[in-house]
């Protein structure tokens, strides 16, 4: 029996020319996020939301509690879809592919999408397993080896694991396990990390860890990263995305994208009130 | 401060109260538990002996003859427990797997109601239905006797791989599923793993309380000789049966040998629970994310 699945379901064609080495554009657009409303059951989670997401770039996505910031980034690799009674409207295109398009299987779209989620969720399995988890599934199996000591390279965790690869992955620190996770999800080569505040259950250092591999993974990655720390924020984006809460007619609350723009705007000189309340701690 | 020591004596004397009758209780079922096999084992020890596990009842044993063993009835217990056993676990632990990894929760909370209304259905009951459409007209078997044990199982197995699936975070799956595994890959690398020992554990407990089970057996594989047989199409001995049987002799060398077959039973029982609680210790170690 074959479980192996082709891990090229989107047209390669589209994607072809965002292979790191074949790319002669810096920064294109590589979500398209078009008036998209989700929603659990009746209830929107947000509304009209409607910006574009840049290739190799950190885009951080702040706001206060509540205001969709992880019910977005769950829609760009479509994991709100194991959630019942999730639905949503409006587009978003992934280098031109209408995600929630009905020919697209989420499955192979979360195979270009990776995601680290809040809190460390490593497999209990051996630190080897884990990473090499996803290259088995997908049938990236030739140089296992290799693949997994680039992979914890890459999400600087290799020289504290060396030399004890066959360790359950739920004896390493918090910090060490987010990044078990990270290499996780790089290790099957994704076009799109999302991390979903990565850093909220992990103490200063173990933070500032993550930080700093975040600045060299945007070297190859396009990095999306929802955080309610706006230091954090400011500190490893170039594009901020900044979400609040709205009330409908109804006196429903759902979450709307304020204001989104580079960075550096946004921490100094919102063009929004709103944004500026939050970024001056005046709100939220 | 106005903390009068009379309020003090109260409540200590209310506490003092409660943590009396919560022990007294706790030991009262431990002292019922001893009375049981204690009477059972004071009973049935005079019948043990290698012949007992070894021969087969003698046919004259009523009528003056010493009774011999319960070799057929131990063979026929095990074998229609066993094949009790391979119908109901892999229907109750797919089953399970379904409701809780792939069913839409109306399907799920449907299911799980019937579950426990098949739960709750008596084992003569049970017997009935399997005597009226397969046994009446058709004849007693092994297998039709391990059929009804396998529905008394089914609930159970269900029920509890159910809970243990239950108790899989949510983030595992959603870790595997974030890396592009398909649901059912996600279902038997991560979270079949992390369950089995759980599973294992609910179906041994499944096992240990259908083995004991006289009134399906009664009607759809009684009528046994007292030959050692290995062929589930025909009526096997059991030692359900042979407990009911012998108890109501008149012989008191038959009714000491029912108490033996008794104390046999619930050794197998006993050394049944305590494989699965040794299981059930290792997958909870593995969820809890013992190093």
């Amino acid at each position: 029996m074959s479980y192996v699945s082709a891990p090229m379901p989107l047209d390669p064609a589209e994607l072809h020319g965002d292979r790191p080495s074949e790319r002669k554009i810096a920064k294109d657009t590589v979500f398209q996020i078009d008036d998209l409303t989700a929603s659990y059951g009746r209830t929107p989670a947000i509304k009209h939301i409607s910006f574009g997401i840049q290739g190799r770039t950190v885009t951080a996505i702040i706001g206060p509690s509540g205001c969709g910031k992880s019910t977005f980034i769950r829609c760009l690799n479509r994991m709100n879809d194991v959630i019942p009674g999730f639905s949503s409207e409006g587009q978003i295109l992934f280098h031109g592919i209408d995600l929630q398009g009905k020919d697209v299987d989420p499955v192979s779209v979360r195979r270009r999408i990776g995601m680290v989620f809040q809190r460390p969720n490593p497999f209990p399995k051996s630190i080897f397993d884990n990473v090499a988890y996803g290259l088995r599934i997908l049938g990236m199996k030739d140089n296992l080896g290799d693949r997994v000591e680039h992979a914890l390279k890459r999400a600087a965790l290799w020289e504290e694991v060396k030399g004890r690869l066959k360790d359950s992955a739920l004896a390493l620190s918090g910090g060490q396990q987010q990044r078990l996770c990270i290499a996780r999800a790089i290790a099957i080569e994704p076009d799109v990390i999302l991390l979903d505040e990565p850093a909220s259950s992990l103490d200063p250092i173990a933070t500032s860890s993550i930080e700093d591999l975040m600045h060299e993974l945007k070297e190859d990655y396009t990095i999306v990263i929802v955080t309610h720390n706006m230091q954090q924020a400011a500190r490893v984006a170039e594009m901020t995305a900044f979400f609040s809460i709205s009330e409908g007619e109804d006196g429903a609350r759902h979450g709307v994208l304020v204001e989104y723009d580079e960075t550096e705007r946004i921490f100094t000189n919102p063009s929004e009130q709103r944004t500026e309340d939050y970024v001056t701690g005046r709100f939220g | 401060m106005n903390l009068t020591s009379e309020h003090r004596r109260r409540r200590r004397t209310v506490n003092w109260i409660m943590e009396g009758l919560a022990t007294l209780a706790a030991l009262a079922a431990v002292a019922l538990l001893v009375i049981v096999v204690g009477s059972i084992a004071k009973r049935g020890i005079g019948a043990i002996s290698l012949d007992f596990f070894t021969k087969t009842p003698s046919f004259l044993a009523g009528f003056g003859e010493e009774p011999s063993g319960i070799a057929n009835a131990i063979v026929g217990t095990f074998i229609i427990v066993g094949l009790a056993v391979l119908m109901a676990l892999p229907v109750g632990v797919l089953a399970a797997i379904y409701l809780n990894e792939f069913a839409p929760r109306r399907v799920q909370t449907a299911m799980t109601v019937a579950f426990d209304v098949l739960n709750g259905i008596p084992a003569i009951v049970i017997g009935i239905f399997v005597f009226v459409f397969l046994v009446a007209g058709h004849g007693q078997a092994g297998v039709k006797g391990a059929f009804a044990l396998a529905i008394l199982m089914l609930p159970l197995v269900a029920r509890s791989t159910q809970e243990v699936l239950a108790l899989v975070p949510s983030a595992m799956r959603e870790a595997s599923l974030a890396l592009g595994a398909p649901r059912w890959r996600t279902t038997l690398s991560v979270v079949l793993p992390m369950a089995v020992g759980g599973i294992i554990t609910g179906a041994t407990l499944a096992t240990a309380r259908v083995a004991g089970e006289t009134a399906p057996l009664l009607f759809t594989t009684s009528l046994a000789t007292n030959a050692v047989s290995w062929d589930p199409s025909n009526a096997l001995a059991s030692i359900p049966m042979f407990i009911f049987t012998s108890s109501e002799q008149a012989d008191p060398a038959l009714q000491e040998q029912a108490w033996g077959a008794a104390l046999v039973l619930i050794t197998f029982v006993l050394v049944a629970s305590m494989i699965a609680r040794a299981f059930g210790l290792r997958s909870r170690r593995r969820l809890s994310g013992g190093r």
